[in-house]
């Protein structure tokens, strides 16, 4: 094969306890496409935020055209001709496409004026030259997620890239949009730059990518041609089968007959939930299964509120919710933990006390004002409960492990006496004994009635917690098995069906 | 599917909410001169005393100081802040422009607009560098500066402004008002610094996406510290022209200025959080609160609360049209 343009060898990276990157050590060749693959946590974006300057590796070292590099900032790493798309346009969306393409080196007149015509004259030529349909006089934010992130590319190629890194390029693209990205990414290829992309859709990896790279847990678990990586082996590199033994320990339960203590029909946002239909029974544990971006937190998100649906209706204990709300979500018995603790789940400047009954106030309080005693109960019951280790109710929640900051947070769930909760990925993030109290505590709530519908980056642990799993592919349905004599095998397989019949709108 | 059937889709998709979002984009940027117009033909056919040319020269005289604030606090705008030391920095520049006057008088001119610079440069420096909040620190900028002020010159100055000085401020070329002269090659120099330099460009950039502007290369603490100064030294320039128009430095004055600016610039369509915005806008939003004042005065029997009154209603809906119009372009 031809150069290596860019490499890494044995990069190590770790953020306080967590070890993000040990040993990474892959190489990027000119005129690749190389996709980059691994569930949330697998280190991915560490890999790329070293890439592009934003953190420093601990250990190793990043090889640019033969030579060492240190990549000390962003703008050290672009001016490396290392240039990164991002799912979060780095633009001005309310300037032209001209301007954004030559913003800080704009041809001049007299040596002050800027010569519109001849910027837009060239950005017209650069557009041309990748077959974009886009006007330069155009204002940027009136272009679609997918043209955006083209004139972001060609940017990068104007200013001379050799790498271009392409973070989730195709998450919120139309079908038209990632014709268009298939069309500029194979110009790129013929024009010998290097490209590393990354994308949670299986089959746009196999279409685009000549070589596929597998992180997890921080670590290469395989690169390979795109040949010698059949779907069903990059899935089980991706969720792995070395999980700890906490399979079978799910306790034989039958759940109560009657009323779903929380349903969805018909449900759909955007593109990313597709008339998603289930029920969750009462002493049941539904586990959604499904990859990075199959649309399972979105389906979570859709269904409390956080989102708003487009379609679809939600009922919780039998009696619909009418438009959704996570206010009247809560209010009706449902309730949610997000994946995302830091961004979605503790507030960070506030104790532990007054993060566990933040939801539960209403019924803590008395004519508005909170009720000291209660709220002590509260906490007390559910640090006793949920076994939350923490030098007292007044502590910051910052003082707490990950584990016991999530164990808070599912108290402050339960406090509002929900009937179903949804818990998205309730353990990513924590250790193995926190995982195991976690889990311990879901089984005994279930056993009280609960309604648990969950999802986990681990599929070991969703089948370990869950009764039965529904699988989502692209946002849309795609099975449904009970877990009962499930091999994870048979969940991969489920997985790696192609699913060409899930149409794209 | 073919390259070419492709980019005919891409095309047909994006045109119909694109031609709308041009239309918005139209009604925002140039809104506030199709409602000066109109205001101005209402105000003509409803009053006789304000279709005259004497009148409008009023307006646009008595319009030319927060004109000039105007500017620069448009350029801040747009940048992503707002600057709430200007009116005192009239106050201070009518003031020093009264000391600084006996040396002649391009040193009241001088140095009222070095002042107003050198106070716009600590600002810019402890909003860029030292990362802290426009806000705070023009707000402590209007304090202080106004203390200065009032240190200065307890009472007002009066001073003789026969020669140069006065002639700069009260004279006429083409028998139109030198003031209106000032603020309109003001205005119209802005617009193209602001619209065809590379310092304009940045200027939208920062305001537009700041942390986006800083990956692609933009000096963006440099670009700050600059434009904070322009309006500094704009408005300590103002201040210099007001003393010569008033024969006096008078430490009070151009209270409530800094406000008015920002109520004009935003009148004007430009947007409080920053990134869109033009000068033509911000001189129609000055015009319009002139001419409302213009004619509350005039009508006699009406308080001049009331101008106040009528400038807070104009400013609510300019804001609720954008708003509107903002969330109707997502």
């Amino acid at each position: 094969m031809s150069d290596i343009i860019l490499e890494t060898r044995a990069v190590s990276k770790r953020f306080g306890a967590v070890q993000a990157l040990s040993d990474v050590s892959f190489a990027l060749r000119a005129g690749e496409v190389h996709g980059l693959a691994g569930e949330n946590g697998a280190g991915k974006s560490t890999l790329i935020k070293i890439l592009t300057g934003f953190y420093q590796p601990d250990e190793g070292e990043i090889i640019l055209s033969g030579t060492a590099v240190r990549l000390d900032s962003p703008r050290a790493a672009q001016r490396q001709g290392i240039s990164a798309v991002y799912q979060e346009i780095n633009l001005i969306p309310e300037r032209s496409v001209a301007e954004n393409l030559f913003l800080g080196n704009e041809p001049r007149r007299f040596g002050v004026l800027i010569d519109r015509a001849r910027m837009e004259r060239s950005a017209a030529e650069l557009l041309a030259r990748y077959d974009l349909a886009i006007d330069p006089r155009a204002r940027l934010g009136a272009l679609g997620l997918g043209l955006q992130q083209m004139v972001s590319i060609a940017r990068g190629v104007r200013l001379g890239a050799r790498v271009a890194i392409l973070d989730e390029p195709s998450s919120a693209l139309t079908g038209t949009e990632v014709e268009t990205l298939y069309r500029v990414v194979d110009r790129l290829k013929a024009d010998g730059i290097a490209i590393l992309f990354v994308s949670h859709r299986l089959s746009e990896s196999y279409r685009l990518c000549d070589r596929l790279t597998v992180l997890r847990d921080g670590r290469v678990v395989a690169s390979e041609a795109v040949a010698d990586l059949p779907r069903a082996a990059l899935i089980g590199a991706m969720l792995g089968r070395n999980a700890e033994a906490i399979h079978g320990n799910r306790p034989a339960r039958t759940p109560r007959e009657g009323v779903a203590a929380f349903e969805a029909s018909g449900l759909r946002w955007r593109n990313r939930v597709r008339d998603v239909s289930f029920a969750v029974r009462p002493g049941e544990v539904v586990g959604l299964a499904g990859l990075l971006g199959s649309g399972r937190t979105e389906t979570m998100k859709a269904s409390f509120g956080a989102e708003t649906k487009e379609g679809g209706a939600i009922r919780v204990g039998g009696s619909s919710v009418p438009s959704t709300t996570p206010g009247r979500s809560i209010a009706a018995g449902l309730a949610f933990l997000s994946e995302d603790r830091r961004a979605e789940g503790i507030f960070p400047k506030l104790s532990v006390a007054e993060n566990l009954t933040a939801t539960a106030l209403p019924r803590i309080a008395r004519f508005g004002f909170v009720s000291q005693r209660k709220q002590a109960a509260m906490v007390a019951e559910f640090t006793k409960v949920l076994g939350i280790k923490t030098a007292g109710p007044n502590a910051p929640i910052t003082s707490l492990s990950g584990g016991n900051q999530q164990k808070v947070l599912l108290a402050r769930c339960l406090a509002t006496a929900p009937r179903a909760i949804m818990l998205d990925d309730p353990t990513r993030g924590i250790d193995v004994g926190a995982k195991a109290e976690v889990h311990e505590a879901i089984n005994r709530l279930v056993e009280q009635g609960l309604g648990v519908l969950v999802t986990s980056s681990e599929m070991e642990e969703l089948m370990a917690l869950a009764d039965r799993l529904i699988v989502l592919t692209e946002g849309a349905v795609t099975g449904a098995t009970s877990t009962d004599g499930l091999e994870v095998q048979d969940v991969l397989d489920i997985l790696a069906q192609p699913h060409e019949a899930v149409a794209h709108p | 599917m073919s390259v070419s059937g492709t980019s005919a889709a891409v095309r047909a998709e994006g045109a119909a909410p694109e031609r709308r979002a041009r239309l918005i984009a139209l009604i925002q940027s140039r809104g506030a001169i199709g409602v000066l117009v109109l205001a101005t033909i209402v105000a003509s056919l409803r009053f006789p005393f304000f279709p005259t040319v004497a009148n409008f020269e009023n307006i646009g005289t008595a319009a030319s100081f927060l004109g000039l604030v105007a500017i620069g606090q448009t350029f801040v705008i747009i940048l992503g802040g707002f600057d709430l030391s200007v009116g005192s920095l009239i106050g201070l520049g009518s003031v020093l422009a009264a000391y600084a006057l006996p040396y002649g008088w391009w040193a009241a001119l001088l140095v009222p607009a070095l002042a107003g610079g050198a106070v716009g440069l600590v600002d810019g420096l402890l909003i860029a560098r030292a990362g802290m909040a426009p806000f705070i620190v023009t707000l402590a900028a209007l304090l202080g500066v106004r203390g200065i002020a009032l240190v200065l010159a307890k009472n007002s100055l009066v001073i003789a402004t026969p020669g140069v000085f006065g002639l700069i401020a009260n004279g006429q070329i083409l028998g139109i008002d030198n003031l209106i002269w000032i603020v309109l090659i003001g205005f119209a120099i802005a617009a193209i610094v602001l619209n065809r330099t590379r310092y304009g460009v940045a200027v939208f950039a920062i305001g537009g996406n700041e942390e986006a502007a800083r990956m692609l290369g933009v000096p963006v603490a440099r670009i700050k510290v600059l434009t904070y100064v322009v309006s500094g030294t704009l408005a300590g320039l103002s201040g210099a022209l007001l003393a010569a128009h008033l024969s006096s430095g008078i430490s009070t004055a151009g209270q409530g200025e800094e406000l008015k600016s920002i109520a004009a610039a935003v009148i004007g369509g430009v947007l409080l959080t920053g990134g869109v915005g033009t000068m033509a806008g911000a001189l129609s939003g000055v015009l319009l609160l002139g001419l409302i004042e213009n004619v509350i005065d005039q009508i006699g029997n009406l308080s001049s609360y009331y101008q106040n009154l009528a400038s807070g209603v104009f400013l609510l809906i300019a804001v609720l049209i954008q708003t509107v119009l903002t969330r109707r372009r997502r």
